[in-house]
């Protein structure tokens, strides 16, 4: 029944559509993310001393990503699916590009310049990719996805991004992005022993791999081991976020009262080490709070993946849900010391553009997801 | 490849019956929930990792954290306090701070370091060293701490900066304090002087880590140092990752250095000062509790140079010079006492009973001892001298004879007594303490004691090594009877010391009528026809009397031949002329003050010391008539 009404609403009616699609929006995820903004709204606040530094820009930044979700939200979700090759030639494009033209930052190769609007093409391919894997899959029966010639192909798709970012260098990213491939292998139902094959296989090529990195890759690695080896150096940001945790104990602090944030003891703490400042002035509950939101984010994806009756959506969803999940957690397990430090934001949170953009930009096509989880895609093939 | 396409929706259906879609999508739909479902799973589990992870660090771990983010912040800097100032007996300030006016530069407030200090330089020149070292300190300091361009300040400089300060941008001006003398070279003896803290001074105060702190080298400065110095306060400041103080948490306050009174009067230092020649000692004591009244030995020097650091070249130039400026010679300047010894050998001989008040000894101007001839001063003899008379007249071959009856040691047991030989309390580091010889000390050394040589130190010449001091000192216990020490602190922070009053030192305990004969013998020196300094007695105006004993004591030996050619002191050079001394105290009848003097090459007690001792007294006369006098302070005191 749905399935028809829908479809006569996709094809008919564009105008009264737009409306029905309006309400069809999940206006709790839409306030859930702005709860999310509202908390870095907060906390850049505090990290600049007052709302001109960070805060005012990165409300303005979201008001802005949220009317851009909204439309994307309101397209067609078959649009998406059929704009994906197109969407990841130019996401390859202009990874090739920041290795030709980019901007230098920290060492390494990451930002193009566009005049206002710095650009992180590693950020946007992230979603991209998310998008591409999901077209591919969306037709794959349970049979053709057990040939390994079948899989060729979206491994190279996910190769040819990892291997462009790595050499940026920018190994935390490109490690992400190699494990968002798998979660989306994992989910269009690539059989158990080839993720086992491939993971011994990376364990054996780790000491290998180890020997290629850049000098500040290893120095994080070893700083990682042992952060009181180099208290002023590699090891000085590590130590200092973990003081700054620490002394927020059960309560925090208090609003503008972080010692470690205010007196510039923590490094980058508007962007990178944002949840720093928010657990040594909110304190454990501050912190534990923050994480149920951003949680609750990603059960959302994961609801949307259980309700689409498309195997495109279903692996869209659980893909941007990973995403997502994989910022947050390496995130803070960074600031908290639990692994190397790479230069992770925590999005909608910390300062910063590209990634807000990119994660808005993904959830806008979760949402088109949401309102159209009931279109008809072609049927499974062998 | 092909890609999924919108429009295949249609036409997959001719391709299968809907029941197989339908199977086939059921099963799909199932792996990928499971999966899904597994891979959320994993997710929460991770989710768990980070929430017990923050648990540990901020609940289990947080009382650590918490305080090393307080080691972050907080910063404790030290105070310095102000360090006490050094008063004497009136109030004069001899020893106090001055402000020191110093050229900072803070090197973020400029965009041109070199620029500023090109101008700076036409302003107030600097020299190529101090320019060096600036330029080092700006390099390795942060760039918010300001780095000393030029101390010391004058107004015009000052001024000229001030007027030029739109041009000198990140420079300020600050004060500081530092050490002034207003006395000069008249108390730098006694003051001592101040210096920056070697490493042999860190004492654990962490003060002295302080820049620009200076703790006492010499004299009072050095003694009290503690005292002086105080206790540092401390102020917390927040500061921030670079050091920055971003504001002040807490602050207390140190303790500033207490104030010590001296004894000394500066007043009668100088008019004492004024009447000495180079290599002269004079010493004043209040003879009823020690106190030092005057103490002067030329030449001196100007403890103010210290403050800015002494150039090798002037270090050189005192400490190569002859005269030694830098050493005080009433504490450290060793001399044989010569004739002012015998009112020790003359107590040791009455308490010892080897004599008697009344016996005579008859003076032929020589003693023999064997094949050994001791000469007299007076060749011709002073004939049958009493004891009395033997001071009166100086005459040597009565203590020839006492010392031979009463051996060194019991000699030196009493001049340990009188407080010759031994260390004394007087608070300048470095004092001599002398020496007196006994035998024992003598065979220590290898040799024997001859009794030649008790003869010889019967008249107090020989082994002696005795400062002006321990002669002023045995004159004040010779006059009291009492065990004073001499000393210089009369109170600390404004509370008086003990020993100001003269039942504060215990009795010599020596027997009453044999001070008295002593003493009688000391004024008829000065006051007898016959006397060796009666040309020295005070004025009669004065309505005062002293008594006192002159000494001279050879520098050189002199031979039989110059003896007996008729050998004239004058006709030597002057480095080989004796040393001329005089010990003594006034009035007479009721002892105020002791005096000790020693003309080095002053050829004779009576021709040189003497009269310069009797000047002295007038001057302390005159002094303390017209405020009250230290003695009679004592009086009342007693009454």
């Amino acid at each position: 029944m749905s399935a028809v009404f829908e479809r006569r609403l996709l094809t008919r009616d564009r105008g009264a559509g737009l409306l029905q699609k309006f309400w069809q929006i999940p206006w709790p995820f839409v306030m859930l993310l702005s709860a999310i903004a509202a908390v870095g709204y907060v906390a850049l606040y505090s990290a600049g001393g007052g709302p001109e530094a960070y805060a005012s820009k990165h409300a303005l930044r979201f008001g802005f990503c949220v009317v851009m979700m909204l439309c994307m939200g309101m397209v067609d979700i078959r649009l998406y699916a059929r704009l994906a090759p197109l969407a990841y030639l130019g996401g390859v494009g202009l990874l090739v590009l920041v290795a030709l033209h980019g901007e230098v930052g920290k060492g390494a190769q990451r930002w193009i310049d566009l005049g206002p609007l710095q650009l992180q093409p590693s950020e946007a391919m992230k979603i991209i990719l998310v998008l591409t894997l999901a077209a591919w899959f969306q037709r794959a029966s349970w049979e053709r996805v057990g040939n390994p010639l079948y899989l060729l192909p979206p491994l190279i798709l996910v190769l040819i991004p990892a291997a462009l970012i790595f050499k940026q260098p920018n190994l935390g990213t490109s490690l992400i992005t190699l494990m968002l491939g798998g979660a989306m292998f994992w989910a269009a139902g690539v059989r158990w022993w080839k993720f086992a094959i491939v993971l011994g296989g990376a364990a054996l090529a780790a000491p290998l791999a180890y020997g290629h990195l850049k000098d500040y890759q290893r120095a994080r690695i070893t700083t990682f081991l042992d952060p009181e080896s180099d208290p002023l150096g590699a090891g000085y940001n590590i130590i200092q976020s973990k003081i700054a945790l620490g002394s927020g104990g059960m309560w925090g602090k208090g609003f503008m009262q972080g010692t470690q944030g205010h007196l510039n003891f923590l490094p980058e703490k508007q962007t990178d080490f944002i949840f720093t400042m928010i657990a040594e002035e909110f304190g454990l509950v501050g912190a534990m709070g923050t994480l149920a939101l951003l949680m609750l984010v990603v059960a959302f994806c994961l609801f949307v993946a259980l309700r689409c009756r498309h195997q495109f959506g279903r692996l869209l969803a659980i893909g941007l849900g990973t995403n997502y999940f994989l910022y947050i957690f390496v995130n803070v397990a960074m600031v908290t010391g639990s692994i190397p430090v790479g230069g992770v934001p925590l999005p909608l949170i910390s300062h910063g553009g590209s990634a807000m953009l990119t994660v808005m930009a993904g959830f806008g096509v979760l949402i088109s997801a949401w309102v159209h989880r009931d279109a008809e895609f072609g049927p499974a093939r062998d | 490849m092909k890609w999924p396409r919108l429009r295949r929706a249609k036409s997959g259906i001719e391709n299968f019956t809907m029941r197989g879609v339908k199977l086939e999508e059921e099963r799909r739909r199932s792996v990928f929930t499971r999966r899904a479902l597994l891979l959320a799973g994993g997710q929460a589990g991770l989710f768990g990792f980070l929430g017990h992870r923050l648990h540990t660090l901020q609940v289990e771990q947080g009382e650590r954290y918490a305080t090393l983010a307080e080691e972050n912040r907080v910063s404790a800097r030290l105070l310095s306090p102000p360090r006490g100032r050094v008063l004497d007996r009136n109030g004069t300030v001899v020893a106090a701070n001055r402000l020191n006016w110093r050229a900072l530069l803070v090197s973020e407030q400029t965009q041109d370091i070199g620029a500023t200090l090109d101008t700076f330089h036409r302003i107030v020149p600097l020299q190529d060293h101090e320019r060096t070292r600036v330029e080092r300190e700006l390099r390795r300091r942060r760039r918010f701490v300001p780095v000393t361009l030029r101390e010391f300040l004058s107004w015009e400089e000052m001024a000229r900066i001030e007027v030029n300060a739109p041009d000198l941008p990140g420079i300020l001006i600050d004060v500081g304090t530092t050490r002034i003398y207003p006395q000069a070279e008249h108390l730098a003896h006694v003051v001592g002087y101040v210096a920056p803290p070697a490493e042999s001074d860190m004492d654990g105060d962490p003060l002295l880590q302080l820049p620009g702190v200076r703790v006492g080298r010499a004299g009072i400065e050095r003694f009290h140092e503690t005292t002086l110095r105080g206790r540092a306060g401390a102020v917390q400041l927040e500061v921030n990752a670079v050091g920055r103080v971003i504001r002040e948490l807490d602050r207390r306050e140190g303790v500033a250095g207490q104030d010590v009174e001296i004894s000394l009067d500066s007043e009668l230092q100088r008019t004492v000062r004024g009447k000495i020649a180079e290599g002269t000692s004079v010493v004043v004591l209040n003879a009823r509790n020690g106190e030092v009244l005057a103490m002067a030995s030329q030449p001196s020097f100007d403890p103010n140079v210290f403050n800015a650091g002494v150039s090798a070249a002037q270090w050189r130039q005192w400490t190569s010079q002859r005269s030694t400026p830098l050493i005080n010679k009433t504490t450290n300047g060793l001399y044989a006492p010569g004739s002012t010894f015998k009112m020790v050998v003359a107590l040791a001989a009455l308490e010892a009973r080897v004599t008697t008040p009344g016996e005579r000894v008859h003076c032929p101007g020589h003693f023999d001892l064997g094949d050994t001839r001791f000469h007299c001063w007076n060749k011709g003899g002073h004939g049958s001298v009493d004891l009395r008379q033997s001071l009166k007249v100086s005459c040597d071959v009565y203590y020839y004879e006492m010392a031979r009856r009463l051996g060194i040691n019991r000699i030196a047991a009493m001049s340990r007594r009188l407080g010759l030989g031994v260390p004394l309390d007087i608070e300048l580091p470095g004092t001599r303490p002398g020496h007196v010889p006994t035998r024992e000390w003598r065979e220590r050394q290898g040799r024997s004691w001859a009794l030649g040589d008790t003869v010889v130190h019967g008249i107090g010449q020989g082994f002696y090594q005795l400062t002006p001091l321990s002669l002023a000192t045995m004159s004040a216990r010779l006059a009291t009877g009492r065990a004073i020490q001499p000393h210089l602190t009369r109170a600390i922070g404004g509370r008086p010391v003990r020993g100001g009053r003269a039942e504060d030192w215990p009795s010599l305990g020596l027997n009453d009528r044999d001070l008295r004969l002593v003493r009688e013998a000391m004024w008829a020196v000065v006051n007898e026809p016959g006397g060796t300094a009666l040309s020295s007695r005070l004025p009669g105006a004065l309505g005062v009397q002293m008594a006192g004993k002159t000494g001279t004591t050879q520098v050189r030996r002199v031979s039989r031949e110059q003896r007996e050619r008729g050998f004239r002191v004058e006709s030597l050079p002057r480095e080989w002329r004796p040393h001329a001394l005089f010990v003594a105290y006034a009035p007479y009848d009721n002892p105020l003050y002791a005096v000790s003097v020693v003309v080095e090459h002053g050829t004779s007690g009576s021709g040189a010391a003497a009269p310069l001792a009797r000047d002295v007294l007038v001057e302390v006369f005159n002094r303390f008539r017209t405020q009250p006098a230290p003695g009679q302070r004592i009086a009342e005191g007693r009454g």
